[in-house]
């Protein structure tokens, strides 16, 4: 079986991806780029159930557990947001609910976007993160989950 | 026309500027471009220096105390109400209530009025642009008073329909409440043609100045509208002191609104007699510090001259209107006649938020989202808009700034 990355190995890979950057024009262009390649999430999953609350702007979250593992899917109506969202899933899909509740996401810190986790922002990162270990902790203990979903 | 130069040769942007000191802050390694002075307004030297001064020289609660800190504390919070009754044309002190803001303002009205003089299938006239201060609380008593709420429609351009308002209104109608300055689309609504068509059925009427007040000359009594709210922290002020202005007869049958220390006469435990205007609706120790320093924003504004701020804000709003218009794929909304200062847009393909990022990189504040309108949004079917406001303080340099960062997110976004 082929090694799956780690959260971490997976977060240093886009520390390492920013510290080519020298001007905030280059990361923003990089995270919109990001954003623009991150695959549309299909029409059927765009629903009420499946928006993230506290966002400017519309993010949509679906998660699948399959093996093991939990693999994310998500889009958003605004191309920053969706930059940021597809490194998070770069990250964490596909990776174990334990591994995911436990991670403590250094590389937001590390790429200087520490601000957009600002609860004033209101952009939702911080909604999203706590959304998608939500699912994880859902996938982990479907009993416990229960009472608190 | 009025030029700048003819109403005022001494108004002078740079000399204005350095009365605010967060203007020389620098907003991630760039000047500060402050562009969302809808949601707050900066505050001058004298502002602070009259906070400080307060707190240093005279703070005592007031009202009560024999001693001399209390009296001229007394002194101090008093003469707001009077500078406020001169602001805005009141024609008696008691008439000017200070609360925590507009909202509260607005609140107070909604729960002390409406509780004793709604019934049930009585009507509400607001608008389609208003702000939700202006329309939840009117929603919570509609609720409990089986009252009905009714809604002015907003036209293309941003204006209110007047052919509709007209037809809306009827003798079932009790109060109109309207927005004097939409602070999403910077429409100024014409006031008084609601307030005379309010009063002839018999209904009060209600303006909700919160962006009005820093902007246009307020005269109240010319108005004649019933009440009138504004925010002292949108009028150069501090934060957490508002004004409720209410005719003496209306507000002298109102009940009060909350009980406490201040607003009685005589306390008993059989029973409360309520202290006169305008005490009455001041319960508890009020923000006496805030209030105390916003007569000297009042007067900051009075002493600059309203007019002449007004036409240098025109002069912003016109040159800042023409640059954007030149951003492919921009749309302005709110295109009213009459407008005051407020530039809300969108761009094709691109959401609000991410121009809002974009330009706080650029140093460049302002506000993207509903700006607490979610109806209006809903009726110009956009889930936002970026909005720059302006101020006395902003400047053309400033405005070129703006188009710059905005040209340059859409290159970056698109």
């Amino acid at each position: 079986m082929s090694q799956i990355q780690t959260i971490r190995e997976r977060e240093q890979e886009i520390v390492e991806d920013f510290s080519l950057f020298d001007t905030w024009e280059e990361k923003y262009e990089y995270i919109i780029d990001l954003g623009k390649k991150l695959p549309p999430l299909e029409e059927q999953f765009k629903k009420e159930e499946n928006i993230i609350k506290g966002c400017q702007s519309t993010v949509w979250l679906v998660a699948e557990y399959r093996d093991g593992r939990v693999y994310y899917q998500a889009d958003s109506n605004a191309v920053i947001v969706k930059g940021i969202i597809s490194m998070l899933i770069r990250v964490l899909s596909g990776q174990r609910p334990e591994d995911i509740l436990e991670a403590p996401l250094d590389f937001i810190r590390e790429i200087g976007m520490m601000n957009h986790l600002a609860q004033t922002r209101s952009n939702g990162l911080l909604a999203m993160i706590k959304q998608i270990k939500h699912y994880a902790l859902a996938f982990k203990n479907p009993y416990e989950s229960e009472k608190t979903l | 026309m009025e030029t700048l130069a003819t109403l005022s040769p001494a108004f002078d942007v740079s000399t204005l500027r350095s009365a605010f000191p967060i203007l020389e802050r620098k907003l991630n390694g760039k000047p500060l471009v402050y562009l969302d002075n809808a949601a707050t307004s900066q505050k001058p030297q004298v502002v602070l220096d009259a906070l400080l001064d307060y707190y240093s020289n005279f703070n005592a609660n007031i009202h009560r105390g024999i001693h001399t800190l209390a009296e001229e504390a007394t002194a101090a919070y008093e003469s707001t109400r009077d500078t406020v009754k001169d602001f805005i044309g009141a024609a008696r002190r008691e008439e000017i209530i200070f609360t925590r803001g507009a909202t509260e303002a607005i609140n107070l009205v909604a729960f002390t009025w409406g509780r004793t003089h709604l019934g049930k299938g009585d009507e509400i006239l607001i608008s389609g642009m208003e702000h939700h201060s202006n329309i939840v609380p009117w929603q919570m008593i509609c609720e409990e008073k089986k009252a009905v709420l009714k809604v002015i429609p907003v036209t293309d351009s941003g204006e209110l329909d007047m052919d509709a308002f007209h037809k809306l209104l009827s003798a079932r109608t009790k109060l109109v409440a309207v927005v004097h300055v939409s602070n999403s689309l910077g429409t100024v609504n014409p006031v008084k043609a609601l307030i005379d068509a309010a009063h002839a059925v018999g209904a009060l009427a209600l303006i909700d100045g919160a962006q009005s007040t820093v902007h246009l000359d307020i005269d109240v009594t010319g108005m004649d509208c019933d009440f009138f709210a504004f925010s002292g922290h949108k009028v150069y002020g501090p934060t957490g002191v508002g004004v409720l202005y209410g005719k003496k007869s209306i507000l002298d049958e109102m009940p009060p609104f909350m009980g406490g220390g201040e607003m009685i006469k005589e306390v008993t435990f059989g029973k409360t007699t309520y202290n006169e205007l305008p005490y009455k609706y001041e319960a508890g120790t009020p923000n006496i510090a805030d209030t105390v320093a916003l007569r000297s924003a009042l007067d900051f504004v009075t002493a600059t001259s309203k007019k002449a701020i007004r036409a240098h804000e025109n002069e912003l709003l016109q040159y800042g209107t023409g640059l954007l218009e030149q951003v492919p794929g921009l749309r302005i909304l709110g295109r009213a006649k009459e407008k005051a200062s407020v530039l809300s847009f969108v761009i094709d393909g691109i959401h609000p938020q991410d121009v809002g990022v974009l330009l706080d990189n650029q140093g460049i504040a302002v506000r993207t989202g509903h700006h607490c309108t979610q109806p209006l949004m809903d009726r110009f079917g956009v889930p936002g808009t970026v909005r720059a406001s302006f101020a006395m303080y902003n400047t053309k340099e400033e405005i070129d700034r703006l188009f710059a960062g905005v040209s340059k997110a859409v290159k970056m976004l698109l």
